[in-house]
């Protein structure tokens, strides 16, 4: 019988390596599996490069993650928010490493690592200081740079509902990096507000078919908290 | 020299909404370009995409009602329209690099006469670097429009023969929507397109410090 689902976070996270690729879903505060990266936090793994369009806001989840001293290296989109500053600290001391990355390349480049590709012609940053050094190459009239995958170790996602086959629907604008990190690492978690029977989900309506999904991890519903932007008054 | 007002950020933003199509898929950058939306001609039915995957992006909900799994690329909290989609980050930057924009709008440190953008990085040492989704954008909407003051606050043109500062797109903007003027990037040179009234052609160039062809 196939079961996915995790009795806890910890058994989940059990098999993380020190100096691992982790993919960990999530744009701004929407989608970022809070209760796995505290659990990585725990479980301790070292000397991790990070996968995320972010790079943390203010003091919790990933940049909890940052601040333990966990991560050599992130690959991103967009690090500078308002409330970055454990990443900001971080980088102008140079203890932590920054591949900065199109946010559309790192999604494909994410997808070609789930599918196979070995490496794909993109148009993005042609022209740009982020393709300096990259092979180019003209396509009937049209300059594209090289760019390669980005390869997971475990892939950590928060989706909204999860059978044990691990088919996954997912909530919102929160479903953002999720579905295509599934698809590009060794190991995937996910996390669900709702574990429902087999055949409970709409297979028109899955996201995430289960063959992508390594364990799944039922976790209480806490509203998603504000982060990356200035409020207004 | 001749008396002229700049155009407050309400009218740039309305200036910009006119010449957005009925049916068109639209996508606007994080601050100036967020406030085009709320100045589309009455009768047109515009769908705004956003980059975290929606597809007939709302307005900011009610105060009481923000739902932080449902943000917009500046992270703030936005609704979703009837008929509106949820996609994941693949397709959502598939939608942008295959030309199926119709429009994005972004702002910018500067822009070439010939069109192309700088508006992710000053390059000043020790700034933190974030380029999001703005190269992306820039070179796969058909159309790409930028909003910004013409001049900097020390007066400095923000057209400029060549950028300084580090590149986003290369030939990538067709149009640029100023406080006091409208101009289109071809190949070839600036184009007007209009001015704010009581500023002549001869001083617009005198600002920009580059020849602008007349409107056809």
């Amino acid at each position: 019988m196939i079961n996915k689902l995790a009795d806890s976070v910890a058994q989940a996270l059990a098999g993380v390596k020190d100096g691992a690729t982790v993919l960990i879903g999530g744009f701004g505060t929407a989608g970022i599996p809070g209760e796995l990266i505290d659990g990585l936090i725990a479980q301790g793994a070292r000397d991790l490069t990070v996968v995320n369009n972010n790079a943390g806001n203010a003091d919790q989840g990933l940049a909890a993650l940052l601040k333990a001293g966990q991560v050599r290296k992130i690959i991103c989109s967009f690090p500078r928010q308002v409330d970055s500053y454990v990443f900001d600290e971080l980088y102008r001391s140079g203890k932590l490493e920054l591949e900065l990355v199109p946010q559309g390349n790192l999604a494909e480049r994410l997808r070609a690592a789930g599918a196979g590709i070995g490496a794909f012609f993109c148009p993005t940053a042609h022209g740009t200081e982020l393709a300096a050094g990259k092979e180019t190459r003209e396509i009937n009239g049209k300059h594209y740079v090289l760019e390669y995958p980005i390869h997971g170790d475990v892939a950590l996602i928060k989706a909204e509902k999860g059978d044990r086959w691990g088919n996954l629907t997912y909530r919102m604008s929160a479903r953002n990096f999720g579905p295509v990190m599934a698809t590009a690492a060794k190991t995937t978690i996910a996390t669900v507000h709702e574990v429902v029977e087999l055949g409970a989900l709409d297979p028109e309506a899955i996201v995430t078919p289960g063959i992508y999904v390594t364990h799944v991890v039922k976790i209480d519903r806490t509203a998603t908290q504000a982060g990356g932007f200035k409020k207004s008054a | 020299m001749s008396s002229y007002q700049k155009r407050s950020k309400e009218e740039l933003a309305k200036r910009v909404a006119q010449d957005i199509h009925d049916g068109a898929y639209v996508n606007l950058g994080i601050g100036q370009p967020t406030l085009v939306a709320n100045h589309i001609p009455a009768g047109r039915e515009v769908i705004l995409q956003s980059e975290n995957g929606i597809l007939g992006m709302g307005p900011a909900p009610a105060a009481g009602l923000e739902d932080y799994d449902l943000i917009n690329a500046g992270k703030q909290p936005v609704t979703l329209l009837p008929g509106g989609a949820y996609f994941h980050h693949a397709d959502s930057f598939a939608m942008m690099r295959g030309g199926h924009l119709d429009i994005c709008v972004l702002g910018a440190f500067q822009v070439s006469a010939t069109g192309d953008l700088a508006n992710w990085s000053t390059g000043e040492p020790g700034a933190i670097p974030a380029v999001g989704g703005a190269m992306d954008l820039a070179i796969g909407a058909k159309q790409t429009w930028v909003m910004m003051d013409l001049l900097t606050k020390q007066g400095a043109s923000k057209i400029v023969a060549q950028c300084t500062y580090p590149l986003t797109g290369v030939a990538c903007v067709k149009r640029i929507y100023t406080d006091l003027c409208t101009l289109a990037c071809t190949p070839a040179e600036l184009q007007l397109i209009d001015t704010v009234p009581g500023l002549s052609h001869a001083e617009l160039e005198q600002l920009v410090g580059l020849p602008i062809r007349a409107a056809a």
